[in-house]
């Protein structure tokens, strides 16, 4: 049987600084704590400009203009002057301002619960009209808005969560109960924001495929939202509420959760789909966070720089039978780390990199790359964190020196060139492992590389059930094609099944008589 | 520090007397190694957790100085600790920790 392919990535980020304001928890709490803190105060000083974060080398990255070596070679920090070309759109998606991704949070709200100006629509329309992946029907739904006293009534009774540009009230999200907690405006601003990044993705992934959506057949989502009611917090379902937005007719789908490894556990659950024939056509999706907006943004602010984390970040990836063309992901290739793993760091590479390169007969050399947690650096060093990718990419070779896999020296050398730079925002699973595999598969697909492992791990602490750690790993390959072979096999399995079923009907029919 | 962890500290504490408590830190930065290390000896510098104004004096020490690894089974250790010994600043990490041990540790 056929290893199943990644056919297409998209990738898309919003720029919602105002959000960031008003969503992201370590602004929320520190207003709950003291309405007054200087950090708030100075909070608006510190926010980048629309054309600053289009211009941001990680970004242009992360929506494909840029490869991931060549933001290695310009000079740090990023966030100083113009390093790169600010494209909006690229070659896997977009990145959004923050007033065409409000109209998207009303696209995709069905209970009528975010509002949006009327003033301020009729502004924002033929920005709208003009996205290639925006049409008719949907300018339509979004409708032409309500009045500004309406929607300032409901944010003054405390009935509604405020959606700001600067000090302007555009809009709103309403509560969708009186009392439940998981209902709350704060909960389905979250949750819309998450659903409206996924669907924007999709679109991405479908505008640039050449498929028929309703050729979708399962679509698997991953985020690391819960939307449910009180009595099932978490009841979801993301993914088809997503799939609605692509025209998935004939698809159904479910929500994976395990915080940041998500991604790669939906990425092998919908390779075990299509491999299995149960689908043909399994999309893995999410959206992104706004409870991480401005997550570090104390530490930015203390040490003089810009608010980094103020961007959506969402994916689509879509998983598909074998078309003996693009990149394979080898299912033979799994890294697991078990419940008997072990969380020290060592026992969690061992489980996800040494091991299954060892079951293939591989070293760590034999891989191009590896995709690890991808955040940009300069986010998280400010907050006492590091270079999360590179202090991967040295876990990899000192695990390879201990394999005496090659000399401790080498370790520079090795991180250089298995290794790359952080380019993903810090939205939790959004840098996990996946935001390399648009590049990974073009990379393979251009002949550039012959291997790239996508690892994905995952805290599963913070939910306070458990003190396990977790990650899963998958090899993507150049596709080796379609043997001739193999294609007489499956028409002969298939004729062998034809005559079975024959035989049996004639039986049931004979002794019928 | 983890509120959390600072808690838990806290709690050992006076379970079990500070004079018979080490306390022995992973951390893989520095700076954090050192804002560790003072939370569980002069108490909490970010004035954030259970450990604020508690100073417990205890004897702090990272995983990577002799001192503790000569104690560790050497089988444990190179299973547990000898990959990130590869990858870490040790000495910076040891100098973070003795610094703060040596000036506030009452033991």
């Amino acid at each position: 049987m056929h290893d199943p392919v990644v056919k297409s990535a998209a990738y898309v980020l919003a720029h919602v600084p105002n959000m960031a304001f008003e969503f992201g928890t370590t602004q929320d709490v520190e207003r709950q704590k003291d309405p007054e803190s200087t950090y708030l105060a100075k909070f608006s000083d510190h926010l980048r400009t629309f054309e600053q974060v289009i211009g941001y080398a990680p970004f242009q990255t992360y929506i494909g203009n840029m490869h991931p070596d060549k933001l290695a070679t310009i000079p740090r920090p990023w966030y100083e002057g113009d390093k790169v070309e600010a494209k909006r759109h690229g070659r896997y998606g977009e990145i959004m301002p923050e007033d065409e991704f409000f109209a998207w949070l009303r696209l995709v709200d069905a209970f009528e619960l975010v509002l949006l100006e009327e003033q301020f629509l009729n502004e924002l329309r033929p920005r709208l009209e003009k996205n290639p992946i925006m049409n008719e029907a949907d300018l339509e739904k979004i409708g032409s808005g309500r009045s500004g006293e309406e929607i300032q009534k409901l944010v003054d009774e405390k009935t509604a969560a405020p959606l700001k540009l600067g000090d302007r009230l555009v809009g709103c999200v309403r509560r969708a109960h009186e009392v439940d907690a998981t209902l709350t405006a704060h909960v389905i601003a979250e949750n819309t924001a998450s659903k409206a990044s996924g669907a924007i993705a999709l679109r991405h992934l479908l505008d640039k495929t050449d498929i028929d959506p309703k050729d979708i057949d399962y679509i698997i989502e991953c985020s690391e939202e819960a939307c449910g009611d009180m009595n099932q917090r978490g009841g979801g379902n993301f993914a088809k509420a997503i799939g609605e937005f692509g025209n998935c007719a004939n698809a159904t789908g479910s929500d994976t959760r395990g915080f940041c490894a998500a991604p790669v556990h939906a990425m092998v659950l919908a390779a075990g789909l299509v491999k299995s024939g149960i689908f043909k056509n399994v999309v893995v999706v999410a959206g992104g966070s706004t409870a991480k907006l401005g997550m570090n943004g104390k530490d930015h602010v203390k040490k003089g720089m810009p608010i980094l984390e103020d961007v959506i970040g969402s994916f689509a990836i879509l998983i598909s039978e074998n078309d003996g063309e693009n990149p394979v992901i080898r299912t033979d290739s799994l890294g697991k780390h078990t419940i008997g793993s072990g969380s020290s760091p060592q026992a969690v590479m061992q489980a996800l990199v040494a091991d299954p390169l060892r079951r293939l007969g591989l070293t760590m050399e034999d891989v191009d790359k590896y995709s690890v947690e991808m955040q940009v650096p300069e986010i998280t060093e400010p907050a006492g964190a590091g270079d999360v990718p590179t202090a991967n990419y040295k876990m990899i070779a000192a695990l390879a020196v201990m394999k005496k896999q090659m000399e401790r020296s080498q370790i520079p050398d090795f991180v250089t060139r298995h290794g790359m730079p952080g380019f993903a925002p810090t939205q939790g699973h959004i840098p996990s492992g996946v935001p390399f595999v648009g590049h990974a598969r073009d990379l393979i697909l251009e002949g550039e590389m012959s291997r790239a492992m996508i690892i994905g791990k995952g805290s599963l602490f913070l939910g306070r059930m458990t003190n396990l750690f977790d990650g899963i790993s998958f090899l993507m390959e150049p596709n080796p094609g379609l043997s001739e072979g193999d294609e007489i096999d499956e028409s002969a399995v298939r004729k062998l099944i034809a005559d079975a079923l024959r035989q049996v009907s004639e039986g049931l029919a004979q002794s019928q008589d | 520090m983890d509120l959390e962890n600072q808690a838990r500290i806290k709690e050992l504490g006076e379970k079990h007397g500070a004079e018979n408590l080490v306390a022995i830190l992973g951390s893989s930065d520095p700076d954090c190694a050192e804002l560790a290390a003072e939370t569980v000896t002069v108490g909490d510098p970010t004035y954030a957790g259970p450990l604020t104004g508690v100073q417990l004096g205890l004897p702090v020490y990272h995983v990577m100085e002799p001192d503790i690894k000569d104690q560790v089974d050497e089988k444990v250790y190179e299973e547990q600790v000898a990959m990130m010994e590869m990858v870490l600043e040790v000495d910076a990490l040891i100098d973070a920790v003795k610094g703060i041990r040596e000036q506030h540790s009452k033991l």
